[in-house]
């Protein structure tokens, strides 16, 4: 079974985002895998491990993104391909250069994330389906494939649908998948040697322009009234409740 | 510049949905003389006439067996039938589990630019200027679409519905839903067990985390949850420990909520959490810890132990709530 998966490089969940001059600072910001996208990796893994097949990690981004594929590798992938994006990609665009990445190889079943942790849009993956015309399904919590079926279970909020759909097609992963392995030593190793493919618009015959734009990026400052309140439990309790009637009247 | 509207209505639980009232408010402000027209798909007429209510000015009810269950192509094709007959400037979905699923495929295919999980629309020097969130919250992004057809899904709870109006009229319309190839196939479909409130579009929220220490630790917080007919949801570090189910997770991995109040039960406030969570209009937090982050973001804070203090919350709010 031949398996793409889609990754995005992102912050990692526990970093500070700084704004300054209209833009997030990304510097001294620890990178990830997208943490959608590395449960992908890992179910992308499991499939290969129990049907045989090869898997392919594909990304949009600068240089910086070679360390994620590198993860991936070294978690076990086989290949891995990076696309330069061009100034200004938005979703539009980066499902662009994956469905012509992707149109002409062939695969059995693509993998993403359900979202990722810095836009939080949930397009890409999407778009990239259609433009393929393949089918999909979102926020996978289990997936079994048997010949070419597939058959996920989705969360839709919070209810749980078993659903089947025929190969090829794309699946977007949700937290609870699956547990992703860290990469071993011999894993990372092996990595270190392989070399990461590198393909630009242009090469894949991609002129797509983004159809929208960031005018403005900022941070708010809630204000909080950090209110701290005293007493026996009992009394706490009491006086929280008035506050919240009379005070904040959310109740 | 007028603009025409497209709004799909959703129905769960046998009600509309709210976010979907507000996606008629936003698209009232976004028409500048223009049409708003709703969309209902594999509904009956019943819930028409609450959409002109709130401030649609035609319905379209699309009538299909195969459309009662959502399946991205059968949604997506009696979509682009409609869409086809409307040619609407604009088109809004709630960003719900729903939304989210059709509105990029249908932006796709319809060559549109999309903006997710807006929090905030305006019409500014005549175009339309969406705000949402980045970084779960960490930061804002106001987002434009230049050219072309919009679509944007609109995070519940967010921007203002319209008071109903009951004189309102506006016309009906009901159509078959086009013949399609659902190459998804929906064969069970588990409710969830806590048959709770859905967590992203809650009005409260009663959390919890490490603190709560078993899965048998949330019994009180679902009981406090229950008086105030709230959803459950926790951070990471509980659903780590196995307490529960990741479907309840609050923070940058997991489910980003705006409540009009949230309340954390022994949770710390790691930066991961507060990012999908800090957004919410009144936060509470109940910890152990007088040192714990998460009292810096809180409205009110209690430093005490959430088995004492939540259940003598549980009785106040009953009590008060009982008064009316």
């Amino acid at each position: 079974m031949e398996i793409l998966v889609l990754l995005k490089q992102t912050f990692d969940t526990e970093a500070k985002v700084t704004v300054e001059d209209g833009r997030v600072l990304d510097d001294d910001v620890t990178l990830v895998i997208n943490p959608y996208d590395e449960y992908a990796v890992e179910e992308g893994l499991k499939i290969r491990e129990a049907v045989g097949g090869s898997v392919t990690v594909v990304s949009v981004g600068d240089a910086r993104v070679d360390e994620a594929l590198r993860r991936a590798l070294a978690m076990g992938a086989d290949e891995a391909v990076r696309i330069e994006p061009p100034a200004g990609a938005d979703e539009v665009v980066v499902a662009n250069l994956l469905a012509a990445y992707a149109k002409d190889k062939q695969f059995d079943i693509v993998l993403g994330g359900n979202v990722s942790v810095d836009t939080g849009a949930g397009q890409t993956a999407l778009r990239f389906a259609e433009i393929l015309g393949i089918p999909h399904v979102a926020a996978a919590l289990k997936l079994e494939v048997a010949g070419s079926t597939a058959t996920v279970h989705r969360d839709a909020e919070g209810d749980t649908e078993v659903v089947e759909v025929p190969l090829p097609a794309l699946i977007t992963a949700q937290q609870g998948l699956n547990e992703p392995r860290y990469p071993s030593v011999p894993g990372i190793m092996k990595a270190k040697r392989k070399k990461i493919a590198l393909l630009t618009p242009a090469d894949l015959g991609v002129a797509v322009s983004p159809q929208t734009q960031v005018i403005e990026i900022f941070q708010a400052e809630q204000n909080r009234r950090n209110t701290l309140i005293k007493g026996s439990a009992a009394e706490q309790a009491k006086q929280l409740v008035q506050l919240l009637r009379s005070e904040a009247k959310v109740i | 510049m007028a603009r025409n509207v497209l709004v799909v209505a959703e129905v769960r639980n046998g009600a509309l949905r709210p976010v979907s009232f507000e996606c008629i408010a936003a698209g009232r402000l976004v028409a500048e003389g223009g049409s708003v027209t709703a969309v209902l798909l594999g509904q009956d007429g019943a819930f028409a006439q609450e959409l002109i209510q709130r401030g649609a000015d035609k319905v379209v009810v699309v009538k299909g067996a195969g459309l009662a269950q959502y399946t991205p192509d059968g949604w997506l094709s009696a979509l682009q039938a409609v869409a086809q007959d409307v040619r609407p400037d604009v088109v809004f979905t709630g960003h719900t589990g729903i939304g989210r699923d059709l509105a990029p495929r249908f932006a796709q295919r319809n060559g549109a630019g999309m903006v997710s999980d807006a929090i905030d629309v305006k019409v500014v020097d005549g175009q339309v200027v969406f705000t949402r969130a980045i970084y779960a919250g960490k930061a804002y992004a106001k987002q434009v679409i230049p050219q072309g057809q919009i679509v944007a899904t609109i995070r519940p709870n967010n921007l203002a519905a319209l008071e109903p109006e009951a004189g309102r009229t506006g016309d009906v319309a009901e159509v078959a839903a086009p013949a399609a190839d659902l190459r998804t196939v929906v064969k069970e479909v588990v409710r969830q067990s806590t048959g709770g409130v859905d967590l992203t579009s809650a009005k409260i929220v009663v959390s919890g985390g490490r603190g709560v220490k078993s899965a048998e630790g949330f019994a009180p917080l679902r009981e406090l949850a229950q008086v105030l007919g709230a959803a459950v949801g926790a951070s990471r570090a509980a659903c780590d420990a196995g307490y529960c189910d990741y479907a309840m997770q609050v923070g940058q991995t997991g489910k980003t909520v705006t409540p009009d109040l949230y309340i954390a039960c022994g949770i710390s406030g790691a930066i991961q959490h507060l990012a999908g969570m800090s957004a919410s209009k009144v936060i509470v937090a109940i910890n152990k810890d007088p040192e714990a982050p998460i009292f810096k973001v809180a409205d009110y804070g209690i430093v005490g132990d959430l088995f004492e203090v939540v259940p003598l919350l549980t009785q106040e709010f009953k009590a008060l709530l009982a008064q009316g």
